[in-house]
């Protein structure tokens, strides 16, 4: 268990920088989602904290502990790599003895043994353990690869986007599993996704990515609902928020090409008559009979417990999760409102959320 | 079977418009190698096969008489056959022992990245590409006693290396191994960049020390083709006749390979020899078998 922070981490490969003056604060026994796109930076972060990479400027503490000099051993992490990483032409068991059995730090055979059944008893692979590794299943696979990760009782998990390799339903079953491991074993867990929804749903804390530079961190709720700009918005949430140019007069937000106007409450004079971008969730826009916009359906996505619509208003299209229940059909004419409290106004030319600037 | 792995002819191609079915383009490609097979390999080991059995000379014109197993058992109770086989011994335990070391301690040293990478591996194969015969008279030269460099860089005098009865086979066994440690090398090579760098990481991550990941991961996933590097240089150690015979006339040097040279060109006693050649045969397809199925046992694990 241990607190991690790195400080103005910058890493370059060659001529390409592949994480710019990086700062981060991961809590002792939080559960920290880094979030980002192939190729912002989440597995040259955690391959730093690892000690596979190192920095090209700044720091990396561990306990408060500049660790520049220490090897991935002396660091004391355990990695969980998307392929697995198993040690072919070994069984189960011998996987997970492996961290185990090294000389300098070899444990009392009772221990080792003691160990790996707790570790397999956690994780549900006991009658796998004298399978060789290649006969197994990838959920199986990684389950054992998790397995010898927590064996070793390491002082920080690092993961690296361990379930994009398994099918959904697996990976939805795994999604727990690990939520469920990471509060019974109360350890630190970083953890690299870029699936919005494993964030969403296992962080404590969030942290988006996006090209070598952290925008946001806070939890999925602050993430969710104050993003901190435009690529935060179109990058959390399925569907992602709606982002809709404009401007704001007299408390009112006035869609720039095609001209609709929504009420907006409690923005302030402000921002009046500067170029905006309006930022909605598809949730918090409904449909309703006197609703003061007209639009056209444009698409109809059905999700079982939900709807979502595809509005057209000129040539903007934008998103609404409706009931399952409420019954429309393409091109029908139809009228939306939105939630004035939920609106989020970003600057139009930095992209900036105006509540973030102030 | 065959049949089954035959592609489908491109009914637009050349071959079809000439009527041509892609069993006939199989037998094209196939056929001359067998005829040339069966010219120079198939025909003459059977022929010798025949002669061994027979007390054939082929400088003499005098007929020659069918004479049992008597070859055979001439010379498997021949002491001087047996001290050549217990020499050809040695120096297959010394020259492939050497190569797989140097070898594989040489692949050990270039598995990784650093300047001119390319160039020092393509420097270090060249003893491989050389006649063996060449090699066999350039280390003469070395190994001269009064001036050569072998003797002058250890200060070893006046040593006589390739005409002291001791020494003679290993300093031949040391110029095999020179030549043909870069063989293994080569192989082994292949062998350790095939080890996915992801396991090597795990390892470091799971705190494992550079011995115990050696002998835990790089070891056993390396093993198939070290063993195949072993099957090969053990099969061709066994038969050395270039280098040996161009170095040195030691007798504690008479490879089986030599003494099998001197009884076929030296004494003329063809149908003996032959008998010798199939007992070397033999010899070295039981070995290679060994090799074989325990290659097998590696590879299933």
């Amino acid at each position: 268990m241990a607190h991690i922070e790195l400080k103005n981490i910058t890493k370059k490969f060659g001529g390409h920088t592949a994480l710019t003056s990086l700062n981060l604060e991961i809590a002792d026994g939080e559960f920290f989602v880094l979030l980002g796109e192939t190729g912002a930076g989440k597995t040259t972060t955690l391959r730093l904290i690892a000690g596979l990479e190192k920095p090209t400027e700044g720091q990396v503490f561990i306990d408060g502990v500049d660790v520049a000099d220490w090897g991935a051993a002396e660091r004391d992490v355990a990695l969980v790599l998307q392929q697995y990483s198993l040690y072919p032409r070994y069984t189960v068991r011998e996987n997970l003895e492996f961290p185990l059995k090294p000389k300098i730090r070899r444990l009392p055979d009772a221990e080792i043994k003691d160990r790996v059944a707790r570790a397999a008893r956690t994780l549900r692979i006991e009658h796998l353990l004298d399978r060789k590794t290649d006969r197994l299943s990838g959920g199986e696979m990684q389950r054992v690869s998790i397995g010898r990760a927590i064996v070793r009782k390491p002082r920080v998990f690092l993961m690296d986007e361990p379930l994009s390799a398994l099918d959904a339903k697996l990976r939805e079953a795994l999604r727990t599993e690990l939520k469920n491991l990471q509060m019974q074993l109360g350890a630190t867990f970083l953890f690299v996704t870029h699936d919005q929804i494993e964030a969403m749903s296992m962080g404590d804390k969030v942290g988006v990515l996006n090209h070598g530079r952290i925008v946001q961190t806070g939890t999925p709720q602050e993430i969710y609902n104050n993003p901190r700009d435009t690529y935060v918005a179109s990058f959390v949430g399925s569907p992602p928020m709606n982002l809709i140019d404009g401007k704001l007069v007299d408390n009112r937000a006035v869609m720039a090409p095609m001209n609709f106007e929504l009420p907006l409450s409690g923005a302030g004079n402000a921002a009046d008559g500067r170029p905006l971008v309006f930022g909605i969730r598809p949730e918090d826009v409904y449909l309703e009979s006197g609703a003061p916009v007209e639009a056209h359906v444009h698409d109809v996505e059905n999700h079982g417990v939900e709807k979502i619509l595809t509005l057209r208003v000129g040539d903007t299209m934008l998103r609404a999760t409706v009931p399952a229940r409420t019954d429309v059909e393409i091109e029908q004419p139809v009228r939306f409102a939105w939630n004035p409290d939920k609106v989020v106004l970003f600057d139009k030319g930095s992209g900036v959320s105006l509540r973030h600037a102030s | 079977m065959a049949s089954v792995a035959l592609t489908h002819l491109d009914p637009a191609s050349r071959a079809a418009a000439r009527g041509w079915s892609d069993l006939t383009i199989r037998n094209l490609f196939i056929i001359p190698t067998l005829v040339f097979l069966i010219i120079f390999n198939i025909f003459p080991l059977i022929y010798s096969l025949g002669y061994s059995f027979t007390n054939f000379a082929a400088n003499r014109s005098e007929p020659w008489q069918f004479v049992g197993l008597q070859n055979y058992r001439e010379l498997l109770s021949d002491d001087h056959i047996w001290s050549n086989f217990i020499i050809t011994a040695k120096y297959v335990i010394v020259s492939v022992a050497g190569q797989m070391i140097v070898g594989f301690g040489l692949a050990l040293l270039l598995n990784r990245s650093f300047p001119m990478k390319g160039l020092i591996t393509t420097l270090l194969l060249l003893p491989m590409m050389m006649s063996a015969a060449v090699v066999g008279l350039f280390w003469q030269l070395l190994y001269s006693p009064s001036w050569g460099p072998i003797n002058y860089v250890f200060g070893l005098g006046d040593f006589a290396w390739l005409s002291n009865p001791d020494s003679a086979l290993y300093a031949v066994a040391i110029t095999d191994i020179w030549m043909w440690s870069p063989f293994v090398m080569l192989l082994s090579l292949a062998g350790l960049s095939a080890v996915p760098q992801h396991l090597y990481e795990a390892a470091a991550i799971d705190r494992a020390g550079w011995w115990y990941t050696f002998t835990r991961i790089t070891l056993p996933l390396v093993s198939p083709i070290l063993l195949i590097a072993l099957i090969f240089r053990t099969m061709e150690a066994f038969k050395t006749f270039d280098i040996a015979y161009t170095m040195t006339t030691q007798p504690t040097a008479e490879l089986i390979a030599i003494r099998l040279y001197k009884q076929a060109f030296q004494q003329w006693d063809t149908g003996k020899s032959c008998a010798l050649a199939y007992i070397v045969l033999i010899m070295v397809l039981a070995i290679t078998n060994l090799y074989v199925k325990y290659l097998n046992k590696v590879k299933e694990r």
